[in-house]
């Protein structure tokens, strides 16, 4: 019992002014007074048992959280890293996939500048000699004769000059292949930039592979004049387009040797306030479960090493975000493919 | 003065009997232009003749009809068929005695020079043109 109630109990007992019965009264009050104290003491004790357990437990649960949140920082960090590899190596994609399509072009392009320097060269020979005929012509006092000469001279002049500028048309299209985009969106002949690289998309498949043979058709639409478009870009979207469209004729060539008239064809139309490319193929088709993917990049149905699975995911790209146009397509399985690129003018 | 005109008469009749029937093909339309400049002098004196065709199909058209070419210089790169499949066509098919065929090409690689050889080409020369080396091989034919 405690001490005070007890020194209480003893006081009472003594004291002679009491009687038994209020003695008894007050030490059974002291009594229920003194349990009510052992159970508030224990109730305390035990609150102070859970208190320090809970603490415990408290600073445990801190000492998990703050390893936790170093994991999670420690992962974060390794994400972020990761992320900027897969940005800088998708950068290099892009990149690879930019030289790849030179590479196929390269062939193409020293074709293409041998024809009119063929010219060039042989242009001015001509007119070197046509010069002495004339020089000859008027000693001779011929002048109607030397006169004839000067068109002839003329004539010839005007090919070295126009086969030049093709030449230089030519080598320009190619640094603009290569180099970055400048971005720009430039008023650009759509019908020129198309024939071009159709050209050039052309013979680079023909100086690869010898057999190759198709026959390219064209319907270009002369009303659509100049359209506002980062012109690199497009070029490189419709010389994916093309490359495909090579391509899958070419494979379905190998299946069906006889009977098979391989075809490309590429138009342009103006429909409203909106210019369409169309490239065309009598080809291989793309077959259904392949063609949820064909916008995906990675995807690619060539033979390993041969594609990079990045030409219609660029292509998708340069056409919807660069251009907010839209890039559509068309198939049946074996029998043709059509894109179709749709810009807002 | 009737020598003369003797000896120009003979002329004209040896000019008509060696006057050399060349078909051109290429796909680039100039080409025209560029042979009836560098062999002016050969067409005016009538010592060679030229017909132009711009794609393989023409060509074999051209020879089917007429005939009449000795030979035949033709471009390799060309829309449709090829320079390659058109010296296949007249070696294996037509023509006796078979016209002699010169392939002008711009990919002067070792891979065409062999198909064409295998073909039975009589000549392969690159682009950009050497006239004075085509003068010469034309010659050696006369």
């Amino acid at each position: 019992m405690n001490q005070g109630l007890q020194n209480i109990l003893s006081f009472i007992e003594q004291n002679e002014a009491l009687t038994a019965a209020q003695k008894q009264s007050i030490a059974n009050w002291i009594k229920e007074v003194d349990k009510v104290i052992t159970i508030t003491e224990f109730k305390l004790d035990r609150t102070e048992k859970v208190k320090k357990t809970t603490a415990i437990l408290l600073e445990e649960t801190i000492q998990e959280l703050e390893l936790k949140r170093k994991a999670v920082e420690e992962s974060n960090d390794a994400l972020q890293k990761s992320l900027e590899e897969l940005k800088a190596a998708q950068q290099q994609l892009i990149q690879s996939e930019k030289m790849a399509s030179l590479g196929e072009l390269t062939a193409g392009i020293a074709h293409e500048i041998q024809n009119p320097l063929n010219f060039v060269n042989n242009f001015s020979e001509v007119c070197s000699e046509l010069i002495d005929e004339m020089a000859e012509e008027i000693k001779k006092g011929n002048t109607v004769d030397a006169q004839a000469i000067a068109t002839e001279i003329k004539m010839s002049l005007e090919k070295i000059n126009f086969h030049g500028k093709r030449a230089d048309g030519i080598v320009k299209s190619m640094l603009q292949h290569s180099r970055t985009s400048t971005g720009k969106k430039e008023p650009t002949d759509i019908n020129a930039l198309v024939d071009e690289y159709l050209r050039l998309a052309y013979h680079g498949m023909r100086a690869k592979d010898k057999s190759f043979n198709a026959a390219m058709k064209t319907d270009f639409d002369e009303s659509i004049g100049l359209v506002k478009v980062i012109s690199q870009d497009i070029g490189r979207a419709v010389l994916n387009l093309i490359t495909n469209a090579f391509y899958a004729v070419n494979e379905k060539k190998k299946l069906q040797p006889d009977k098979y008239e391989p075809t490309v064809t590429v138009s342009t139309r103006k429909i409203g306030d909106k210019v369409e490319i169309v490239v065309k193929d009598n080809g291989t088709g793309i077959p259904k479960k392949a063609l949820d993917k064909i916008f995906q990049p990675f995807f690619t149905t060539k033979p390993t090493g041969q594609g990079t699975g990045l030409g219609l995911s660029l292509s998708y790209d340069i056409v919807t975000n660069s251009h907010g146009g839209e890039l559509k397509v068309e198939t049946r399985d074996g029998e043709y493919t059509c894109f179709s690129i749709i810009l807002p003018v | 003065m009737g020598n003369t005109h003797v000896s120009a008469l003979f002329y004209q009749y040896k000019s008509y009997i060696h006057r050399m029937k060349i078909l051109v093909v290429d796909d680039e339309k100039d080409v025209q232009v560029l042979f009836e400049q560098r062999f002016r002098k050969e067409i005016r004196n009538k010592e060679m003749e030229f017909a132009f065709a711009y794609s393989g199909e023409e060509a074999l058209q051209y020879l089917n009809e007429l005939h009449e070419a000795v030979l035949i210089l033709s471009d390799i790169n060309m829309p449709g068929m090829s320079g390659l499949e058109l010296l296949r066509h007249i070696k294996e098919k037509h023509h006796e005695p078979p016209p002699v065929v010169m392939m002008i090409t711009a990919y002067g690689d070792a891979d065409n020079y062999n198909i064409a050889m295998k073909l039975g080409a009589d000549a392969f020369l690159t682009k950009p043109l050497e006239f004075s080396l085509l003068k010469e091989k034309l010659k050696a034919i006369q």
